[in-house]
C-alpha cells in the first residue's frame, strides 16, 4: 500500500481531545476521494502503524502530515521532530497544534500543580502514598519509562517548523476538504500552493462578519454566564452581557456559535496582524464596559469599572481559552508573589 | 517585530550635545558612534547644536547627498523641536513624517547626574526611534476650511471685549448669554478698584456698542446645547428660551414692567438684595432692551389669570405673546471662544462664619449691590434692616480660598476689592471704624499697591490673621447686639474679639457650577477646581488643547477686569489670525478603518468623543470620517480585529519602539 | 557588594499630559531614576493591552502609562476607557502571576514633573524589591529540553 506512487497522507494525534481526526472522517463521502487520491502512511487513530515504521521511511515520504494537537510532553515534540523529518508539508491541524488550545490553559498553572490535582488532591482519588508519574521507574522486570510531562504546552510551530495552519476546535469539514483539494491539486495538476505559513480555511474578516445577529453600540454593565440568562434571540450576545470572541476571531466557522446563542469562543484565532487574541479582546471588551466617566474621582473610577469587571469569570481563561501558547506572555509565572494561577 | 521590514531604508541619525546640557552627562560621541552600528542606520553624527542653521543643514545635505530615507534626532523633546527639524526634512524634499525624535534631554540628561545610565538610555531611546522610523510612512497635512464666523458664550466683560474686537475687525460674531442681559458680574459692581470708576459707566458703553454692532447677532436668554466639528467647521445647537415678549414689536418702553402687580426677590442681578417684578429687565440699562417674563412665578402662567402685561403694552401688535416657545438655533462658527465667567464661593459652607444665620454678614457682591447708587439701598450703607447705619465694619478676606478645606487657590482680586470695600464705607460713613481681616495683602498691579497705602492712610484698622468665627453670643456687655469677629492678630501675637455691627466677607472666585458638564460639551479639558484649562500655562493661555476653542476671562482662573479685558481680546486676535489664513493645516494623526477587513461588529462605534466614526448600514462597516477624527487613537486600541490604523501611530510602529528601545533586555528570537 | 539590580521601566506617556509633566520634570532639573524608557502616544487611550504585554515579554520589568488626570483628558475621555482597560488586564495579569506593581497607571498633568519623578522613583524601588521579570528566561525557561526539569526547580524554590 505505501509503494504506491499516490501521495502519502499523515495523521498523528498529540494533546488534544481527538475531536479533529473525528472531523477528518466527518468529510462524509468525500473521505472515498481521500482514499483514491492519497495512500495512509501514519494514522494511528484509524490504522495500525509503529513509531518505527515511520522511522524507516526515507527523508520527506510523507507528503502531507496533519498533525493535530499541542506539544504537552516529550513523546510530542520527539514525534513532531520526526513527522516533520518525513513530511514535505507539515500542517498545524486544528486549534491545539496551531495555538495550544485547551490543552495550553494549563500554562496559567504549573506541572506540579496540575500533578497536585490529577494525582493526590481529588476527592474521586484513590492514592495514599501519593505516587507521581516519573518519566523512569524500575520494577522486577527492568526500566520502565514514560514520556516527560512538560511544565509549559506550546503549539507545533514552537518545536518544528510548520507549512501550514488549520484552525477550528475542530476544524469545519468543508475546510478540511478545500484544504486537502489544494494541496492535492498542487500535487495533480501542478496548481500553485498558498505561500508556506498560510492559515488556511479562513476569511480575513472577523467572525461578526458571517453572524447574523442583529448589532449595535455596545454599553455593558454587567457580564453573565451562559447560564445564567436566556438571550434575547437575534440579538448580538456581547451587547447582552454574555461573552462573545467574535469580534477578536477570524471567520470562517460561518459563526456557528453565537448563531445557536453560545458566544464564540475563539477557536479561529486572531485577525490578520494581531499579535495576542487575548490582548485585543480584552482591550475591546474593557472599552465597551458601562462604567466610569471623567466626573469621578480616581477611587471611585477604579472602583466603579472593577465591579464590572468582576463579573467577568476567569478573563485569562475566557480570552486565550484557545490562544494561551500563541500569546504574548505564553505561560503564568508561577513564582510571583501573587501569581496563584488562580483560573476559576 | 515583522520581517517585512524594510532592510532598503537609509535612517540618519543625529546625536545633538545641546551646548553641554546633554553632553555634560550623555556620552553623545558614544551614542553616535553606537546608533551607527544599529541595523538601516546610513549615518550618524553628534553635533553641537542640532537646532541651529548649521545643525539642520547637516541633515538637509546628507538626505541630498546620501539618498537618507528616515532621520532620527535625538536632542530635546519633540514639544520642542519636532517641527523645526520636520520642515528641515521637508527643505531637503523629505516628507516630514519620515522623521522621528528623540528626547535625550529632558527626558534624561536633565533627569540624572548618572553618566553611564544616561548613555545607556540613550541609546535604548535612539533605537526605539531608529526601529519605529523604519515603519513610518508619508504622510500629507490635511488642509481646513476655518468658518469666519465666531461664537462667543459669556456676556461679561471678557466675552464682550473678545466680540467686539472681532466685530470690528469686520467679523461675524454670535453671542450667547444666558442671562436676559450682557453685563455680567461687572454690571452689578459699583466701583472698579483702584481708579474707582463706577464699573456701569465704563461697562454699558461697551454694551450699547454690542447690542448696535451690525456684526454681532446677541442672542441673550440662550444657552449652548450641542457643539458638533471641529476646528474651522463648528455646527452648534443654541436654545433661544422663549422670552414671552416679542423683539421685533417690543420697543423696550418698561410700561409692562411698571405695571406687573408681581414681585419677586431678586436672587440674580441684586443677589438677593432686592426685588424685581416677574416681567423683568435685570437692570436699567440691560442690552437687549426686552423684557423677559418669569415664567415660573408668572400667575397668568400659574393660574391662567393676570395679563396685566398684554392689557398695557402699547405696541401695535402685541408685544407680549404667551404662546411663545423655546427656539432651536444652528450655528455654522470656525470657532469659538468660551467666557462664561464665574460663581462667588458659597459662603454658607463655613457656618462659623454666619452668613445667612447672621442677619448682619453680607457677600461681597451683596455689599456690592447695596453700594451701587442704583441698587436696592439706593447706594446707602445699611443693615439688613435697612434703616440702621453701621458704626463698624469688619471685612474679611480668604473666604473659601487659600483654605485647604474649600479651595486652595488665592483668588486673586479678594484683597483688591477688600480695599475698595473699606475706601467705600469710609466715604459714605467717615466715623465708622473699619476692621481689615487679611492673612497676606496681595496687591500687585498698576496703582494697586497705592491704592493699599491709600487704605492706610484712611484708616483702616488691619488686621493680619485668619478669622476664625464670627458670632452673636456677647461674653462682655460691649459685645452685646453686636457681631463678634474672633480673630488671631498675628503680628501683635493675641486672640481678639472684634465687636462691629457688619460683616463683609470676601468670597473666593469659583469655577461655574456645572462647568465640567461645560467642558465635555466642548470637548476641552477643565482642572480639579473646574476652571478650563489652557493649552499652555505661561505660553498659550487662552488656547485649549482642542483646535479651535478659546477661553477669556474668569472661567479659566480668578481674574479682575483688566485681566479678562487682556484675555477677550488675546482669544479675539487669535481667532482673526486663523480667519485671515482662511485654511490651516492639521496634523495627518488620524484613523482610518480596512473598509475590506471591517466585520461591522460595532465596539468601535461610541468610542469616539467627536463621533469621527459611522456605521454603513448598506455594507456593514464602520468608516471614520477624517475631518471630524483627532487622532487620539483609542477606537485604534479597542479595535478587537486589529483593522483599525492609526497614522504615524500604527501598531507595527509602536511594537517596533517597544522592540527597539527594550533592545538590550530583549531575548534574541521572540516568537512571531 | 553585590550590583544593585536596575530595572527597566517602559512608560507610555500621553502627549498632552504625561509626556509634557515628564518634560517639566527635565527642564526644573529634578532628579530621579533614569529607569524609565518613554515611549510617546497621542493619548493613554492608544495604549493597546498588547503594548503592555509585548514590553513584558520583550524583557521589561515594568510598565507605566500614563496620562491626564479624569476630566482633563485632552480627547475628553480617553484616558477612563485606559482605565477600563488597565483594570481587565491587571485581573488578567494577575491570573498571569504577574505582580500588580509591574504594570501601573498614573496620572500626571502637564504641570505635575514632579508627581511623574515621584513616581517612577516609587516603582523603580518596588521593582528593585520584586526582582527582575525576565519572561523569557525566569518563566518561559527557553532552553529547551530541560525546561521541565528548571521549572520544577524554580518552584521548589519558593
Amino acid at each position: 500500500m505505501t509503494n504506491s506512487e499516490k501521495p502519502k497522507l499523515a495523521m498523528y494525534w498529540s494533546a488534544s481531545c481527538g475531536g479533529c481526526e473525528i472531523s477528518v472522517l466527518n468529510i462524509h463521502e468525500k473521505i472515498l476521494t481521500v482514499d483514491e487520491v492519497f495512500d495512509v502512511a501514519f494514522f494511528p487513530c484509524i490504522a495500525d502503524f509503529k513509531v518505527k515504521d515511520v522511522e524507516a521511511y526515507p527523508d520527506d515520504h510523507i507528503t502531507v502530515c496533519l498533525w493535530n494537537g499541542a506539544i504537552r510532553n516529550s513523546e510530542g515534540e520527539e514525534m513532531a521532530h520526526l513527522l516533520r523529518k518525513k513530511s514535505q508539508f507539515m500542517v498545524a491541524f486544528g486549534s491545539c497544534a496551531y495555538e495550544g488550545c485547551i490543552p495550553a490553559l494549563s500554562n496559567l498553572t504549573s506541572k506540579e500543580a496540575t500533578f497536585d490535582t490529577v494525582y493526590k488532591n481529588n476527592p474521586t482519588l484513590d492514592n495514599p502514598k501519593g505516587f507521581i508519574p516519573t518519566t523512569s521507574v524500575q520494577v522486577p522486570e527492568g526500566e520502565l519509562t514514560i514520556p516527560e510531562f512538560y511544565n509549559t504546552v506550546k503549539s507545533l510551530d514552537q518545536v518544528v517548523d510548520v507549512d501550514y495552519y488549520l484552525p477550528g476546535c475542530p476544524p469545519e469539514p468543508h475546510q478540511i476538504w478545500a484544504v486537502l483539494q489544494v494541496i492535492v491539486g498542487a500535487l495533480l495538476e501542478g496548481a500553485p500552493l498558498p505561500p508556506k505559513g498560510s492559515i488556511v480555511g479562513v476569511t480575513n474578516v472577523a467572525v461578526c462578519e458571517e453572524c447574523d445577529l442583529k448589532k449595535d453600540e455596545k454599553t455593558i454593565t454587567r457580564f453573565y454566564r451562559p447560564y445564567e440568562i436566556v438571550p434575547e434571540a437575534s440579538v448580538c450576545l456581547l451587547e447582552q452581557g454574555l461573552m462573545c470572541m467574535g469580534p477578536a476571531t477570524r471567520g470562517g466557522c460561518g459563526a456557528l456559535c453565537p448563531e445557536v446563542g453560545i458566544g464564540c469562543r475563539g477557536c479561529y484565532g486572531p485577525m490578520p496582524g494581531v499579535e495576542d487574541q487575548g490582548g485585543k479582546m480584552l482591550s475591546a471588551i474593557a472599552s465597551v464596559i458601562g462604567a466610569g466617566d471623567e466626573t469621578m474621582e480616581d477611587d471611585e473610577l477604579e472602583r466603579e469599572i472593577q465591579a464590572v469587571v468582576d463579573t467577568i469569570a476567569d478573563p485569562a481563561g475566557t480570552f486565550y481559552r484557545f490562544s494561551m501558547a500563541h500569546s504574548l506572555l505564553q505561560r503564568a509565572k508561577v513564582n510571583g508573589s501573587n501569581g496563584k494561577g488562580e483560573a476559576a | 517585530m515583522t520581517e517585512k521590514n524594510n532592510n532598503q531604508e537609509k535612517v540618519g541619525v543625529y546625536v545633538c550635545h545641546c551646548g553641554t546640557n546633554i553632553s555634560k552627562v550623555v556620552d553623545v560621541e558614544e551614542v553616535a558612534k553606537w546608533a551607527g552600528e544599529q541595523p538601516n542606520v546610513e549615518v550618524s553624527r553628534d553635533y553641537k547644536f542640532m537646532c541651529s542653521s548649521l545643525g539642520q543643514e547637516l541633515i538637509e545635505q546628507d538626505i541630498k547627498e546620501k539618498g537618507l530615507t528616515r532621520i532620527v534626532c535625538a536632542s530635546c523633546s519633540p514639544h520642542m523641536h519636532e517641527k523645526t527639524f520636520r520642515n528641515a526634512c521637508e527643505r531637503a524634499g523629505l516628507n516630514p513624517f519620515l522623521f522621528e525624535m528623540t528626547n535625550i534631554r529632558e527626558h534624561d540628561s536633565w533627569i540624572t547626574d548618572d553618566k553611564h545610565a544616561a548613555t545607556e538610555k540613550a541609546k535604548s531611546l535612539v533605537r526605539g526611534s531608529i526601529d519605529r522610523v523604519v515603519h513610518h510612512e508619508p504622510l500629507d497635512e490635511i488642509p481646513v476650511e476655518i468658518n469666519p464666523n465666531t461664537l462667543v458664550v459669556g456676556g461679561g466683560i471678557a466675552g464682550i471685549t473678545s466680540a467686539l474686537e472681532l466685530a470690528d475687525a469686520g467679523y461675524h460674531v454670535y453671542l450667547v448669554e444666558r442671562e436676559p442681559s450682557i453685563g455680567g458680574h461687572m454690571a452689578q459692581l459699583d466701583k472698579t478698584f483702584p481708579t474707582l470708576d463706577c464699573s456701569a459707566c465704563i461697562l454699558t458703553p461697551k454694551m450699547v456698542d454690542v447690542g448696535q454692532h451690525d456684526n454681532i447677532t446677541l442672542l441673550t436668554w440662550s444657552e449652548v446645547e450641542k457643539v458638533d466639528g471641529y476646528l474651522g467647521n463648528f455646527t452648534v445647537t443654541v436654545r433661544k428660551k422663549a422670552r414671552f415678549v416679542n423683539e421685533e414689536h417690543c420697543t423696550g418702553c418698561g410700561i409692562c414692567i411698571e405695571k406687573c402687580p408681581f414681585k419677586e426677590v431678586d436672587e440674580v442681578f441684586e443677589a438677593g438684595m432686592g426685588e424685581r417684578k416677574v416681567i423683568y429687565r435685570p437692570f436699567p440699562q440691560a442690552v437687549p432692551k426686552y423684557p423677559v417674563i418669569d415664567k415660573e412665578n408668572c400667575v397668568y402662567f400659574k393660574t391662567g389669570k393676570c395679563k396685566a402685561c398684554e392689557k398695557f403694552c402699547p405696541t401695535e401688535p402685541n408685544s407680549i405673546d404667551f404662546e411663545q416657545e423655546d427656539e432651536m438655533l444652528m450655528l455654522d462658527v470656525g470657532n469659538i471662544i468660551l467666557a462664561t465667567g464665574y460663581d462667588l464661593f458659597d459662603a454658607k459652607k463655613i457656618p462659623q462664619y454666619g452668613y445667612g444665620k447672621l442677619d448682619n454678614v453680607f457677600t461681597s457682591l451683596e455689599f456690592e449691590r447695596m453700594v451701587n447708587a442704583s441698587g436696592p439701598t439706593d447706594g446707602k450703607i445699611v443693615l439688613r434692616d435697612k434703616e440702621s447705619k453701621p458704626k463698624s465694619v469688619a471685612i474679611v478676606h480668604c473666604v473659601g480660598s487659600r483654605d485647604e478645606n474649600y479651595n486652595k487657590y488665592c483668588s486673586k482680586v479678594c484683597c483688591m476689592y477688600s480695599l475698595k470695600f473699606a475706601h467705600l464705607v469710609h466715604e459714605r460713613i467717615p466715623d465708622a471704624e473699619i476692621y481689615d481681616c487679611y492673612i497676606d495683602m496681595r496687591t500687585p498691579g498698576k496703582g494697586y499697591e497705592e491704592f493699599y497705602n491709600r487704605l492706610l492712610e484712611e484708616g483702616t484698622h488691619f488686621i493680619r490673621g485668619k478669622v476664625a468665627e464670627i458670632t452673636d453670643a456677647a461674653r462682655i456687655p460691649e459685645e452685646e447686639g453686636k457681631l463678634i469677629v474672633q480673630v488671631e492678630d498675628t503680628l501683635i501675637g493675641r486672640q481678639r474679639r472684634v465687636p462691629v455691627d457688619m460683616v463683609i466677607l470676601s468670597p473666593a472666585m469659583e469655577a461655574r457650577a456645572g462647568s465640567k458638564e461645560v467642558s465635555q460639551l466642548f470637548k476641552m479639558g477643565c482642572d480639579f477646581d473646574g476652571f478650563f484649562v489652557e493649552r499652555h500655562p505661561k505660553l498659550d493661555p487662552v488656547a485649549t488643547m482642542t483646535d479651535g476653542i478659546y477661553i477669556a476671562g474668569a472661567c479659566q482662573g480668578p481674574k479682575d477686569v483688566p485681566e479678562s479685558v487682556v484675555q477677550g481680546a488675546a482669544a479675539a486676535a487669535r481667532v482673526a489670525g486663523l480667519i485671515s489664513r482662511g485654511t490651516v493645516m492639521m496634523e495627518p494623526v488620524r484613523a482610518s478603518i480596512d473598509q475590506d477587513a471591517c466585520s461591522g461588529c460595532k465596539i468601535c462605534n461610541n468610542m469616539c468623543p467627536y463621533n469621527a466614526i459611522t456605521f454603513h448600514e448598506d455594507n456593514e462597516v464602520s468608516e471614520v470620517i477624517t475631518a471630524l477624527c483627532q487622532g487620539c487613537g483609542t477606537c485604534v486600541a479597542a479595535c478587537p480585529s486589529g483593522v483599525i490604523t492609526g497614522a504615524h501611530f500604527t501598531n507595527e510602529q509602536l511594537f517596533s519602539q517597544i522592540e527597539g528601545i527594550l533592545w538590550d533586555v530583549r531575548p534574541e528570537k521572540t516568537i512571531a | 557588594m553585590t550590583e544593585q539590580f536596575e530595572p527597566v521601566i517602559v512608560g507610555f506617556l500621553c502627549n498632552w499630559c504625561s509626556y509634557r509633566a515628564a518634560d517639566l520634570a527635565g527642564t526644573a532639573r529634578i532628579k530621579y531614576a533614569p529607569n524609565l524608557r518613554s515611549i510617546r502616544t497621542m493619548c493613554t487611550g492608544r495604549v493597546d493591552p498588547q503594548f503592555i504585554l509585548k514590553a513584558l515579554r520583550d524583557g521589561a520589568d515594568g510598565v507605566l502609562v500614563a496620562g491626564c488626570h479624569p476630566g482633563e483628558c485632552h480627547y475628553v475621555n480617553g484616558n477612563i476607557k485606559a482605565t477600563r482597560r488597565f483594570v481587565l488586564l491587571r485581573k488578567v495579569l494577575n491570573q498571569l502571576g504577574v505582580e500588580d506593581e509591574r504594570v501601573q497607571l498614573l496620572w500626571a498633568s502637564a504641570s505635575e514633573g514632579i508627581r511623574l519623578a515621584e513616581k517612577v522613583d516609587e516603582m523603580t524601588e518596588a521593582l528593585r524589591a520584586l526582582g527582575p521579570l525576565n519572561w523569557e528566561e525566569k518563566v518561559l525557561h527557553r532552553n529547551n529540553g530541560h525546561e521541565a526539569a528548571e521549572a520544577i526547580a524554580v518552584l521548589e524554590e519558593v
